[in-house]
């Protein structure tokens, strides 16, 4: 018995020192980070204790940053939800042509997060977009006028939500999907036997069955979202004029094209909060099914 | 019967939406430049013939074979250290190490949720002491951080699936627990294995955050950052060769990703899932 578990661990160390090297030294690193006045290429660094973090909240950029995060991840997070819960139960069913949908409500997942999101730059084009030219043949915007999806604010985050909508609801759905196909039959059945029409039996039995994994798809999408620069990052750098900016690019633009490093950390580190209450519901879900 | 017809018309409009931008890619990438950049036209249509131009500039005049190149080669080497890593690990977390196991797997996982985002200013730092900057390797060195936690976890699912019986037949038979591993599960896994692989090289294929941060020559690109970024020049963007460039990157992924999609989904929701 003994030898086993010496077996075990020896067979585990090399994958956890690998990953707690290289990602536990960066964590410690990103805290003394913050703490420091350290910027690319200065040799000597000094403590200044929360300053960076003082400094941070104080500016305004930073301040609308936080503020488009939360924004971003809620809005596209519930349009995901909402999405991905009635299009997983119009899925549930066989029926003729099932894989070929399959297939096609997989693509914006499956892409390249950045691939997806220059394709959708070119879509929304401020002189060629398809859209505006679907939208103008359908009389609902003067094509004289069209409006600059990613060049006003207020466009430019709709626009910078919607692409993220497009791109986490496919893997919503199929987490729905999942947990759809896990429900014995018969239960819903029972129910549309009593009388029960399609939307009643779905809403009033079929998705509290499945709670525990919207909860898990959901805590997939806040996570992938909040932390997610590439979408802004490609569609719109966190223009115009900041206006999508959100924490992970202002991190980026701060600590990496600026060479503030200690800055950036700290805007990175304002993310680690969030992570940590996704983590700890997480380990609860885990802990309960492991009771039943 | 009036919910079903619903149905057909929901799912229809979400596969329409969500497939759109594809459709696009390849009609743009197969029209002629004139034709794309004429306001007057149709954009759905061909008003001109189809061409194969910007296919043949993407293959013959940019670096996009080179960034497949790259791509390719990080790809192959970081699924080569997951496995190595992850294979055993999942293997005693599976069978050898009881309830810590159970937690430490768990743990495991939770480092699959912390962010690029979070990490890259202080990675940078550390690629930078390993002397990478600017090197295909640092991709080699860091992508494993999120690889080895997705494929242990994955692959712990997998050979708890497996039936003890076999090991134990083959311990009777007077082989050490790491020779059954060796002989009896690593061949029955198999199949277990060419889907973590093909997962783990497709995060590769996704990543964006550290390839921008870490890679800054143009011929060393991945295709992920080269595309959208460097066959842009100055503020001209060659929609023609971006979106044959995009499709071509996605669709193979795509197809893989349908082949397999259920097993990642079970490992993905093991516990949630009963």
């Amino acid at each position: 018995m003994k030898r086993r578990s010496l077996l075990g661990a020896a067979l585990v160390a090399p994958a956890f020192a690998y990953v707690a090297l290289l990602v536990g030294l960066p964590v410690v690193l990103s805290l003394f980070l913050s703490v420091s006045d350290a910027r690319v290429g200065s040799e000597e660094t000094r403590f200044v204790g929360l300053a960076n973090f003082a400094g941070a909240l104080a500016t305004p950029a930073f301040r609308a940053a936080l503020a488009h995060s939360f924004l971003f991840t809620l809005i596209s997070q519930i349009l995901v939800i909402a999405g991905a819960t009635l299009l997983a139960l119009s899925l549930k069913e066989a029926f003729r042509g099932r894989g070929l949908v399959r297939f096609l409500v997989l693509l914006p997942w499956v892409a390249p997060i950045s691939l997806g999101a220059i394709g959708w730059k070119w879509l929304l084009d401020s002189i060629y977009s398809v859209v505006n030219w679907a939208l103008a043949a359908a009389h609902l915007v003067d094509p004289m006028n069209p409006p600059m999806w990613l060049g006003e604010p207020r466009l430019a985050m709709l626009s910078v939500v919607l692409v993220h909508t497009w791109r986490t609801l496919p893997f919503a759905t199929v987490i729905l999907l999942a947990g759809l196909t896990s429900i014995p039959r018969d239960i819903p059945e029972a129910a549309a036997v009593d009388g029960g029409g399609f939307w009643r039996t779905h809403f009033t039995i079929t998705l509290p069955m499945i709670r525990p994994i919207v909860l898990v798809a959901l805590l997939f999408g806040v996570v992938f979202t909040f932390t997610d620069m590439t979408a802004v990052y490609i569609l719109t750098r966190g223009g115009p004029a900041d206006a999508t900016q959100v924490l992970p690019s202002l991190a980026f633009f701060t600590g990496i094209l600026g060479g503030d490093l200690a800055g950036g950390a700290a805007i990175s580190l304002f993310l680690f909060p969030l992570l940590l209450a996704g983590a700890i519901v997480l380990l609860r879900i885990a802990r309960r099914s492991e009771v039943t | 019967m009036r919910a079903r017809g619903v149905l057909r018309l929901v799912v229809a409009a979400f596969a329409l939406v969500l497939s759109f931008p594809f459709y696009w890619m390849l009609l743009t990438s197969l029209k002629r430049t004139s034709d794309l950049y004429n306001v007057e036209n149709n954009p759905l249509l061909f008003n001109e013939a189809p061409t194969l131009e910007h296919w043949r500039f993407l293959f013959v005049e940019t670096l996009f074979p080179r960034w497949f190149a790259n791509t390719a080669l990080v790809g192959v080497a970081v699924v080569a250290i997951t496995l190595v890593l992850a294979v055993p690990a999942a293997y005693a977390l599976a069978r050898l190490t009881g309830r810590w196991g159970e937690r430490a797997g768990i743990g495991m996982f939770l480092m699959y949720l912390v962010p690029p985002t979070l990490l890259f200013i202080p990675m940078s730092r550390v690629v930078a002491v390993l002397g990478l900057q600017d090197s295909l390797w640092a991709l080699v060195v860091v992508y494993p951080t999120f690889t080895v936690p997705f494929a242990t976890w994955l692959l712990m699912g997998f050979f708890k699936s497996i039936p003890k019986d076999l090991e134990d037949a083959a311990m009777v038979d007077g082989l050490s627990r790491f020779s059954a591993f060796v002989k009896v599960i690593v061949p029955v896994s198999f199949s277990g294995l060419v889907t973590v692989s093909i997962f783990a090289f497709t995060l590769v294929l996704q990543e964006f955050v550290y390839a921008l941060t870490f890679i800054s020559s143009a011929s060393l690109q991945t295709v992920g950052v080269g595309v959208p970024i460097y066959l842009v020049r100055g503020d001209v963007y060659y929609w023609g060769e971006l979106m044959a460039a995009c499709l071509f990157a996605c669709v193979p992924v795509a197809i893989v990703y349908n082949l397999f999609l259920d097993r990642l989904i079970q490992g993905f929701t093991v516990g949630a899932v009963k």
